[in-house]
């Protein structure tokens, strides 16, 4: 019989539903995972003793056949996610030890759905890189190695212990967020399915803020089925997040049947960029193919101001982020590093709680935002992405259902290869997947082959905002197509 | 405001006379159940941090939620300052470090404001009236307060005012000395008291003032201003004007400069001492709140708050001075607060409204003054005013007899016409009686009766007699008529 963690959530589900096992068995086996995969970091706290807690009340509502949506399936939270009574750090040491006193408003509806909680995971630093090596408390190291090699690989980032920890089985989905990619390139590197939905379909509130106005939850899992599962749960109307729209969430599993017959599916130019290693443009070429034998038509489409999205996206999220981590000063909560005087505890306690990005990053917030800069950078940058809007707006309104574009630039690389290298190289790892935030679209991840060296490659596909749904139809078409994506072999068992 | 300076206005240099030139920014605590962004109670006292909700205190991951009462409170002192009402407004950050400002950054609007353009009608005690430009009001949430005085190596954070919503009123430089700021101030406590959306209570700091002082020589362009921050009375406005008018004018008259500058006011000391200087001011990096959408309501919605406005004092005094016959100073000192105005509407209600103003200024808020009482406070009501201006007006009690009763009320409380009938201060208007009380004394004095034929003024010491023998009660026109008549005086 297949290990229980080898299940899709789906599938466990079903396996619950049918009494093949119990949440208890369920729980009791990703545990017994995650223990041995202590040398992936993917979690960052484990916590088995709530989990089979939470695994014996869904035993008991599948016994009173009170089953919920999610009942007595374990999951992965984000260390992002604030989580009542569990310490949550964000990654960071500035909020090492913390607390929370609330459960943020994504996991509160996981657990009303009867999720059951594995453990906190591992995530850059304020949800600050691409490769999870900003984290305070270690690099994340992929389950994934290319052929051949044991060099150990990034999973991307910044939800990098959610893709791990979910491509290697240590949890049957977990949530993320994504605020520039961070949940579809760690998907895309890990060989996992992740959406970002559209800017307001989750709340915010109880998450740490990275960039106010560009961070979405998301979930990552194995197959788009999981995906459109998990979504309809973290999502909904919270009138506690003004930015989260008052719209009901639809049946996301039952979009997964409709097929691409009759979509129009754009393919923009501009992301045709310099140096595009060949495979991905082959798997790109082969995305549309698929798309365009199971119906969908593909048609061409330009997003002129493509290329301004990066450059306008590093202004905008540091300027937000500089002015969200100024509320870590050592007054109230965290860390605390004593000074001659209230301005040296604030430069000790920040000097020792942020890592090199995250001090960097709001280096530059503080900067694009200062006077005499502001209009230069901040003001253009969000004309800029008034424009980058508005170029999917047109494509939108000449007839595009969706648009179809690679998910990263390459494969996963090596732990230490980009960290030290010119920031801006690590920057453009997201070059495809920025635009969409700025634009608060919503855009997934789904795996869709493998490079020369046997790492995942993922495309993306970006659609009308709040139209989840065609997303979901259209990557189940191109799961289909490609087949399930073989998982990484248990090397670290 | 372009009219040429008064002189009398012109402070008076050791070389020049100097036009001292103001502007201010008011801070009113907007009156409202629950803060700004939070639903956490703005009540007064407490214990420190009693009133923190997640939000107040920032912890990670919480965000803010407009108050829709706050808004609407807004919107009616931007009414009642028949100012421009914005249907959409921005909410930006205004980021800098400090103890009690738990986000790192304080929630302000900037760049558009919920009420843009306005005036404010200041009547000054001359009896002249200027109206003052209003340039903007906005809504920003209130800091906490740092406590120092609790540890010897440490400071104390209060956060139960942290996130309380503020509206910081902004007026032009249109004031031109302290006496006119002091009466801007005064009127603009009175508009919000009438309206309801800020008590004005400066003991508690839910009103308080930044000064902009500059001074120049009259025509000349405006000098170099400085700003002095945080000033909790109208006796310290008008204090901290002179001072630093004062001091900038030995400056410039030295030959010096003004300095840019914030400044604060110490009443201890009768000076302003500087804060920081312009170099050191904060680069506030104000930017939109990504956490708040644009502030956006229709004018409908502006109707409906003001078609609930209350008669707002202006309009309140014009129709004093209309319908009841006051003067414009009488109707100004009772519009001032809208429970005296109200008070004195219920003594005049089918009364002769002078009458009923008389009593309600010089009696009633004579002794209110004396025993330091609100007219909230009270002991005589409106009624029972009301009831002694009835007596008077129907001849039962003489004006005199009028003020020993309103002392028995005030003391004692009862029913002035019960008290008038128990304790016998009808006034005598029986004719008969106060002809026998006459008769007696003519009879008694007859040497005073001849004397009175050739000095008529010792007719008062007739009517003194007459009013001791009735015990005051006689009808004093009464008892002039009868001695009139009987000694043959015209």
């Amino acid at each position: 019989m297949t290990q229980l963690n080898e299940l899709t959530l789906a599938e466990a589900r079903d396996g619950l539903k049918a009494k093949d096992f119990s949440a208890r068995e369920l729980t009791e086996a990703h545990i017994a995972a995650l223990e041995k995969a202590r040398v992936l970091n993917a979690y960052l706290l484990e916590t088995p003793d709530r989990a089979l807690k939470m695994a014996e009340v869904s035993d008991a509502k599948i016994a009173a056949g009170e089953a919920r949506p999610l009942e007595g399936l374990p999951l992965g939270i984000k260390d992002l996610f604030c989580t009542h009574g569990v310490v949550t750090t964000a990654g960071s040491k500035i909020l090492e030890g913390f607390e929370p006193h609330y459960e943020s408003a994504v996991t509160h509806n996981l657990w009303r759905d009867g999720a059951v909680m594995l453990g906190k995971l591992n995530l850059d630093e304020f949800a600050m890189g691409s490769s999870n090596e900003t984290s305070a408390y270690g690099t994340v190291v992929s389950p994934w190695r290319r052929a051949g090699s044991e060099a150990p690989l990034v999973p991307g980032g910044s939800s990098g212990g959610s893709a791990a920890a979910v491509a290697a089985r240590l949890c049957l989905g977990a949530t993320a967020t994504d605020t520039g990619g961070s949940i579809r390139q760690p998907a895309a590197f890990t060989g996992t399915v992740g959406i970002k939905p559209t800017y307001g379909r989750c709340s915010r509130w109880g998450t740490v803020a990275f960039a106010s106005s560009l961070d979405q939850a998301g979930p990552i899992a194995r197959t788009v089925r999981d995906c459109a599962i998990l979504l309809g749960s973290m999502a909904g109307p919270d009138a506690r997040d003004t930015t989260c729209a008052d719209l009901p969430v639809p049946d996301f599993e039952a979009a997964l049947g409709r097929g691409v017959k009759g979509l129009t599916i754009g393919i923009p130019k501009e992301y045709r960029v310099e140096g595009m290693p060949a495979e991905i443009q082959r798997l790109w070429d082969q995305g549309a193919a698929w798309l365009r034998e199971a119906g969908a038509e593909i048609r061409e489409i330009s997003l002129p101001h493509t290329r301004y999205a990066l450059p306008a996206y590093y202004i905008v999220a540091p300027a937000e982020a500089s002015s969200n981590l100024a509320r870590y000063d050592g007054v109230r909560y965290g860390l605390r590093v004593p000074g001659r005087d209230i301005v040296g505890m604030y430069e000790n306690t920040r000097a020792a709680g942020f890592g090199r990005e995250v001090k960097r990053r709001i280096m530059i917030g503080t900067y694009v935002l200062s006077a005499g800069y502001y209009d230069a950078y901040y003001v253009r940058a969000q004309k800029i992405r008034t424009l980058i809007k508005r170029d999917f707006e047109a494509a939108y309104a000449a007839g595009v259902d969706a648009i179809l574009t690679p998910a990263t630039p390459s494969a996963a690389f090596g732990v230490g290869e980009k960290a030290s290298a010119d920031p801006v190289e690590m920057y453009l790892n997201d070059v495809f997947t920025v635009t969409v935030n700025m634009a608060g679209l919503p855009g997934i991840a789904v795996p869709a082959g493998l490079d020369a060296q046997g790492l995942p490659l993922g495309l993306q596909l970006i659609g009308r905002p709040f139209d989840e749904e065609t997303l979901f139809a259209a990557a189940q078409a191109i799961e289909d197509a490609a087949g399930r994506m073989s998982l990484p072999k248990a090397w670290w068992a | 405001m372009n009219a040429p300076v008064s002189p009398k206005k012109l402070i008076k240099g050791g070389l020049h006379d100097w036009e001292v030139v103001i502007g201010m920014e008011i801070h009113a605590q907007v009156t409202s159940r629950s803060k700004l962004f939070s639903g956490a109670p703005t009540a007064f006292g407490g214990e420190p941090n009693d009133h923190v909700s997640l939000v107040d205190a920032a912890m990670p991951g919480m965000l803010p939620v407009i108050n829709a009462e706050c808004v609407a409170q807004a919107v009616r002192t931007g009414l009642g300052l028949k100012a421009k009402i914005n249907l959409r407004s921005v909410f930006d950050r205004k980021n800098y470090f400090y103890p009690d400002l738990p986000q790192g950054y304080q929630i302000s609007q900037y760049k558009d404001p919920i009420v843009g353009e306005g005036e404010v009608l200041v009547d000054l005690p001359d009896g002249e009236s200027i109206t003052v430009g209003i340039e903007r009001l906005h809504l920003e949430q209130d800091a906490g307060k740092s406590l120092h005085d609790q540890s010897p190596n440490l400071s104390f954070v209060d956060l139960n005012r942290s996130g309380v919503a503020l509206m910081e009123i902004v007026s032009r430089p249109d004031l031109r000395s302290s006496e006119e700021a002091r009466a801007y101030v005064t009127k603009l406590r009175t508009i919000l008291r009438y309206l309801g959306t800020c008590d004005g209570d400066m003991e508690k700091g839910n009103l308080r003032a930044d000064v902009n002082v500059s001074v120049r020589r009259p025509g000349e362009p405006l000098g170099t201003r400085c700003e002095i921050k945080n000033v909790n009375s109208i006796r310290f406005i008008g204090q901290a004007i002179e001072t630093e008018a004062r001091r900038q004018i030995a400056i410039l008259e030295d030959g010096g400069r003004i300095e840019q500058e914030t400044r604060l006011f110490d009443p201890g000391k009768g000076e302003t001492r500087s804060m920081r200087s312009k170099e050191e001011a904060h680069d506030y990096r104000y930017f939109p709140d990504p956490d708040l959408l644009p502030l956006e309501f229709d004018q409908a919605y502006v109707d409906g708050l003001a078609e609930g406005l209350p008669e707002l004092p202006d309009a309140k005094k014009a129709r004093f001075v209309s319908a009841y016959g006051l003067s414009a100073y009488d109707a100004g000192v009772l519009v001032a607060e809208r429970a005296s105005a109200d008070y004195f509407e219920a003594v005049a209600k089918g009364r002769d409204g002078k009458a009923a103003a008389n009593w309600v200024i010089n009696e009633l808020f004579g002794r209110l003054n004396k025993e330091g009482l609100s007219i909230e406070e009270t002991p005589v009501s409106a009624d029972r005013l009301g009831a002694i201006v009835d007596l008077i007006g129907e001849g039962v009690i003489s004006g005199k007899i009028a003020k020993d009763l309103f002392e028995i009320v005030w003391s004692e409380g009862g029913d002035p016409r019960q008290i008038v009938e128990a304790r016998g201060m009808r006034q005598v208007t029986d004719t008969g009686a106060i002809e026998a009380a006459v008769d007696a004394i003519i009879a008694q004095n007859p040497d005073k009766v001849a004397q009175a034929r050739e000095k008529p003024t010792l007719l008062g010491w007739f009517v003194g007699q007459t009013m001791k023998a009735t015990g005051g009660k006689a009808n004093p026109a009464a008892v002039n008529a009868l001695l009139k008549a009987k000694l043959g005086i015209e």
